[in-house]
């Protein structure tokens, strides 16, 4: 049999949101890549909800765009409605949600793919990882592999082809082993009815990784003509609107709107729910995986807040060219029968067709902890993981690993350090960390509450936290980082200006003040000191502030927040210093647990599980106690002051 | 290596008592013990003795030879106090047998334990928190026998389980902010803002209660901080040297001869005095001499007690009434000094300047005093114990933290509480509330060891005598 076989940098498996970033990361900083999708019409799919970003998630494509990633770009292309959410709340918790038109989000990031230079999409399914343990790579000293790691060397095509390659990216998604239930009905298939992935776990329980099985669900897409919209709320999108991406002009982005539709359960659907809970695969055990517990099913938060009488139902616009209509709120592997019935219950759906059934899917996963938070795997060199195999769940926690692991292979390649972001710096921080660092025993879904210095992460400054790096990877031009830096002056002159403007207790002053129900200055204040009052803000002092100069908002609004929660933020990175010691604390990679000897046996055996990278790390164990984490840090103390006096025996 | 090796210490005071204790630990502890202890019959028995079960027999030397009748136990790993194998041996308590029996178990392998070194390894191995084993160090170093009782309070956990209640109920209410930022379709967070005000208004009511108890606490460990003020040559250098009863300051006829401040540690009928003596306030235009009156004015404002000496012979003046000004709210005592003297200041002169309610809070006592002939100072003595012993602190089975990190912790809890109110008042968002109160609940965290906290671990070891 003559085999056919290609030599490349890297291989992607998986073209959804995580496979498309790390592809892009890894071609456009000039390697050789290769992305492989079970079907090229199902490239950066969006087989669940119709929006990309909402609470948290809006965060993670901001940070994602300011690394240089490509969703919040293409979003930008293909939004059909815009919403900052939370504005009723702090800043750290405004995010950006975007009603995308799915047909064309799709074909837009394929077009991208498409004429990215060094990239080539193949339709294959990918049944086999090659490797060698490190070993047989004799003559090819490497230090940084120790002995009996493993080693990529390529992949194999269910049909033959074998690409060698220097890193392996798996993005599969929900494809491995799928199958999705619609009540008794059970279908083969990945999401949509695609082709899943049936041969590669084989191959990866081979390679020594511990698989497990998830689940998640969607809820049914109605036939919009069916739908009596008078009978629910209409959601309107925002003016102006806010683009995604920094790097999109918000000129280019002020369009006509579409409206997406709140209505809600009653009682009468909740009977519907209960009577048939029986019927529900995942009640009655037919499904083994475990599912998000933030984004349940309509049986679930039944079951959870028994007392609710009703809960929020969103009817959300599938896309332009189509009249499907998305559910938001009422996901369910119910059988089609009860959906009917349920769905029919619900002001405005009375009459409703179902285009697509709800329906649960099923699908293995790995589990994160075996990466280190580079998203490779710890005992398998080349070897690099992200999206909804890791155990997360969402379009936009996807895509940020993705790129996360596209930009470690290539730096890998380099022979460069990884890049690893932390929990004081950005969203995605959190998401890895808590991803490899976690007994998550549910799909991950990103939240406001997970990440502990907020209010430093918000969306309106990924791009000053983040920029830099983006930069330094090469993803970010030269052009997009210079005007960073000069966005950052102007922040921080306008700071400085409003510090130093004063202002008098004049009469002109102080009515302006009474105007906006503030109280009277009693001696002269700078600006910034009036910013600091709840019922001011930037845009109303102008009135007292003749020496202003015409800035984008973009600027002003960065100077405003840093003014306004100076004393928050303050204390905040005060958070963040006490956080950075113990992660600056590194655990070395060859640590033997077993010579440490006041840990606790449940201590041990954690730490010998997640071999944590620094001590703030080993913290977050669960498991693992203060205690125990005492312990480490004066045996760490202790190895280091003997090794400064080795002459020395304790 | 950490841990490894085996220690043993004699476990009681070093006095001749009726039962001492030598104390072995570590995984030699058994091997140890068997090899130096034999029943009655002459068997070595500790090897297979049964945990926490009295032994009696003989600790026997190399020839075998009895040194002293006593009971043994073994209590092994890890229900024993430092979590290892532990031998107790409790023999005769004269300093020459446990001494004997010490160097017996020296000789069988084990190594001389650090101070504190049981409770290092009972804190590594998970048996105590930190507060607890604190409170052992502070048993080991209690100054006298008021602050080693309220060290033993803290032993039994009360400032524990203070704590961690105050700590739940924090917690509780950022898991209920978090959520409803999480899911507000499900959880409503409206007026919840005064809800918690109020809780608020609780938490820092229990927060102030410990911290005026730790207050005592603090002057029975670490003595009264006392200040002795007053204008130049009123006699305060010696009332100091009177207390210590030493020529510590120098006393001249000249005033303004102490310049610096002198520091002090006196004790008497049971009470530690930590006593700074300033240079005498009054308005000066030498510079070093400035300085010292600047301190002395800080001073003052920090200090438990304010010794007020006033010469009696001369009239109040301006000095008198800028000393006032800055003592008025503090625990004083006024010396009405050179009683020996003609006087010329009366009591009532003294209390119009203080105003009322200084006497009425009982802040302010006046007694006559002869320093130079050492007249009233037992009257002196009295007041003190009145002002800060008498009933207060003696019998107080409430929490008191003996401890400044403690009380560290909790001003610093206290103050991010008060922030956390401040953003409710101002109408700040929900979402600010969680910033403060996490300060709040990682700095009791700290007090329990249940946030680590590595400035803290490099001090408890140094404490420990670790790391040489």
């Amino acid at each position: 049999m003559n085999q056919v076989s290609e030599k490349v940098d890297v291989c992607v498996v998986g073209a959804g949101h995580a496979g498309c970033e790390a592809a892009l990361a890894c071609a456009r900083l000039g390697f050789e890549t290769v992305i492989f999708t079970v079907s090229v019409d199902s490239i950066a799919l969006m087989p669940c909800n119709p929006n990309i970003g909402g609470t948290s998630k809006g965060h993670l494509v901001r940070e994602l765009d300011a690394l240089g990633g490509e969703m919040g770009k293409n979003i930008d292309k293909t939004f059909i409605q815009s919403k900052m959410l939370n504005r009723s709340k702090g800043p750290a918790v405004h995010s950006l949600r975007a009603q995308a038109d799915k047909a064309e989000y799709t074909r837009s990031m394929r077009k991208v793919l498409e004429n990215q230079e060094h990239l080539t999409i193949r339709q294959a399914e990918v049944c086999e990882i090659l490797w060698e343990e490190e070993d047989a790579c004799q003559g090819k000293a490497d230090i940084s592999i120790k002995k009996g790691k493993k080693r990529i060397k390529g992949l194999k095509t269910y049909t033959g082809t074998i690409y060698e390659c220097q890193c392996v990216i798996l993005c599969t998604g929900t494809y491995l082993r799928a199958r999705c239930l619609c009540g008794e009905s059970i279908t083969y298939t990945g999401p949509n009815g695609l082709q899943a992935a049936n041969h590669l776990t084989d191959s990866l329980e081979r390679l020594g990784i511990e698989m497990r099985r998830f689940k998640t669900g969607t809820p049914a897409r109605m036939d919009g003509r069916s739908i009596d919209y008078s009978r629910m709320e209409e959601q309107l999108g925002d003016t102006p609107i806010i683009p995604f991406s920094f790097s999109t002009d918000p000129e280019t982005v002020q369009k006509e709107q579409v409206s997406c539709w709140l209505t809600y359960t009653n009682q009468e659907t909740h009977e519907i729910i209960r009577n048939n809970l029986d019927r529900s695969p995942i009640y009655a055990g037919i499904i083994e995986g475990t599912g998000p517990r933030y984004c349940p099913s309509i049986e679930d938060k039944v079951v959870k807040f028994a007392d609710k009488e009703r809960h929020q139902v969103f009817i959300e616009p599938e896309g332009i060219h189509t009249n499907e209509m998305y559910v938001g709120g009422m996901s369910s592997s119910l059988p089609e029968d009860v959906q009917i019935a349920m769905y029919r219950t619900v002001p405005g759906l009375e009459h409703c067709k179902i285009v697509r059934n709800a329906y649960a899917i099923e699908y293995d996963s790995i589990n994160a902890r075996q990466l280190y938070p580079s998203l490779e795997f710890k005992e398998i060199k080349g070897l690099y993981s992200a999206g909804q195999l890791n155990g997360s769940s969402g379009y936009e926690e996807a895509a940020c690993q993705g790129l996360v692991a596209g930009i470690n292979a290539a730096l890998s390649i380099q022979g460069k350090e990884p890049l690893i972001l932390d929990r004081s710096e950005s969203y995605i921080g959190v998401l890895i960390d808590d991803l490899v660092t976690k007994e998550n025993r549910e799909p991950y879904r990103m939240m406001t509450s997970r990440a502990e210095y907020r209010l430093l992460l918000r969306q309106d400054n990924a791009d000053l936290r983040l920029g830099k790096k983006g930069y330094q990877v090469g993803l970010v031009t030269r052009q997009d980082y210079e005007k960073l830096l000069k966005k950052e002056k102007l922040i921080q002159e306008e700071i400085v200006r409003l510090k130093a403007t004063m202002v008098g207790a004049g009469r002109d002053i102080q009515s302006f003040l009474e105007a906006h129900g503030s109280s009277p200055l009693k001696t002269a204040a700078s600006l910034a000191e009036l910013l600091c009052r709840p019922e001011l803000s930037y845009e109303m002092v102008a009135d007292i502030d003749p020496g202003r100069k015409a800035l984008p908002e973009a600027i002003w609004v960065q100077a405003e927040i840093e003014i306004r929660y100076e004393g928050y933020i303050t204390r905040q990175k005060k958070q963040v210093e006490q956080y950075k010691k113990l992660e600056k604390k590194r655990i070395p990679e060859d640590m033997d647990y077993d010579a440490v000897p006041s840990l606790r046996l449940e201590a041990r055996q954690k730490l010998k599980l997640f071999r944590p990278v620094s001590i703030g790390q080993a913290s977050r164990i669960s498991g693992v106690s203060p205690a125990d984490i005492s312990v480490m840090l004066v045996y760490l103390e202790h190895a280091v002051r003997n090794s400064n006096q080795s002459a020395i025996s304790p | 290596m950490l841990g490894k090796d085996t220690i043993a210490a004699i476990a009681t005071g070093l006095s001749d008592s009726g039962i001492g204790i030598i104390r072995i630990s570590g995984e030699q502890a058994v091997k140890i013990g068997n090899s130096i202890f034999r029943t009655v019959s002459g068997t070595a028995i500790l090897k297979k003795a049964e945990s926490h079960k009295m032994y009696h027999g003989y600790v026997v030397n190399k020839n075998g030879n009895a040194v002293d009748e006593v009971m043994a136990v073994v209590m092994r790993s890890p229900r024993s106090f430092t979590g290892e194998d532990t031998v107790e041996i409790q023999c005769h308590g004269g300093v020459l047998v446990m001494k004997k029996i010490l160097n017996l178990a020296l000789e069988a392998g084990a190594r001389m334990a650090e101070p504190g070194e049981f409770t290092k390894r009972a804190f590594l191995n998970g048996r105590m928190d930190l507060s607890r084993a604190e409170a052992v160090i502070d048993v080991i170093h209690a100054q006298n026998e008021y602050a080693l009782a309220s060290s033993v309070n803290q032993l039994k956990g009360v400032l524990s389980d203070k704590i961690c209640s105050l700590r739940k109920s924090i917690l509780y209410e950022i898991a209920f902010i978090e959520s409803a930022l999480d899911d507000p379709e499900h959880i409503s967070i409206e007026g919840y803002g005064e809800q918690l005000y109020g809780e608020i208004n609780q938490w820092i009511d229990t927060l102030i209660g410990l911290l005026s108890a730790s207050d005592s606490g603090r002057i029975l460990k670490e003595g009264i901080n006392t200040v002795i003020v007053g204008k130049p040559n009123a006699g305060k250098s010696s009332l100091l040297n009177l207390l210590v009863g030493e020529e510590r300051a120098i006393v001249t006829e000249i005033a303004g001869t102490t310049r610096d401040v002198i520091q002090e540690m006196v004790s008497f009928s049971g009470m530690t005095f930590h006593i700074i003596d300033t240079a005498g306030i009054r308005s000066t235009q030498d510079i070093i001499e400035k300085i010292g009156v600047e301190l002395a004015k800080k001073y003052a404002m920090g200090a438990d007690l304010v010794l007020y000496v006033v010469d009696t012979s001369v009239a109040l003046d301006d000095s008198d009434r800028e000393i006032i000004s800055i003592i008025r709210n503090k625990n004083v005592i006024c010396l009405m000094n050179k009683s020996d003297l003609d006087p010329v200041v009366r009591e009532e002169d003294i209390l119009s300047l203080f105003g009322d309610h200084a006497a009425r809070n009982h802040k302010l006592s006046m007694i006559r005093t002869s320093t130079r002939e050492g007249i009233g100072m037992e009257e002196f003595q009295k007041k003190v114990q009145d002002m800060f012993y008498k009933g207060k602190v003696k019998s107080n089975s409430e929490v008191v933290i003996a401890n400044m990190r403690h009380q560290e912790a909790m001003r610093e809890a206290l103050e991010s509480l008060e922030l956390v109110q401040k953003s409710i008042k101002n109408g700040m968002a929900e979402d600010f509330y969680s910033i403060d109160l996490m300060n709040a609940y990682k700095a009791l965290g700290r007090i329990l060891g249940e946030e680590v906290d590595d400035d803290l671990v490099e001090e408890i070891f140094s404490k420990f005598c670790m790391g040489k």
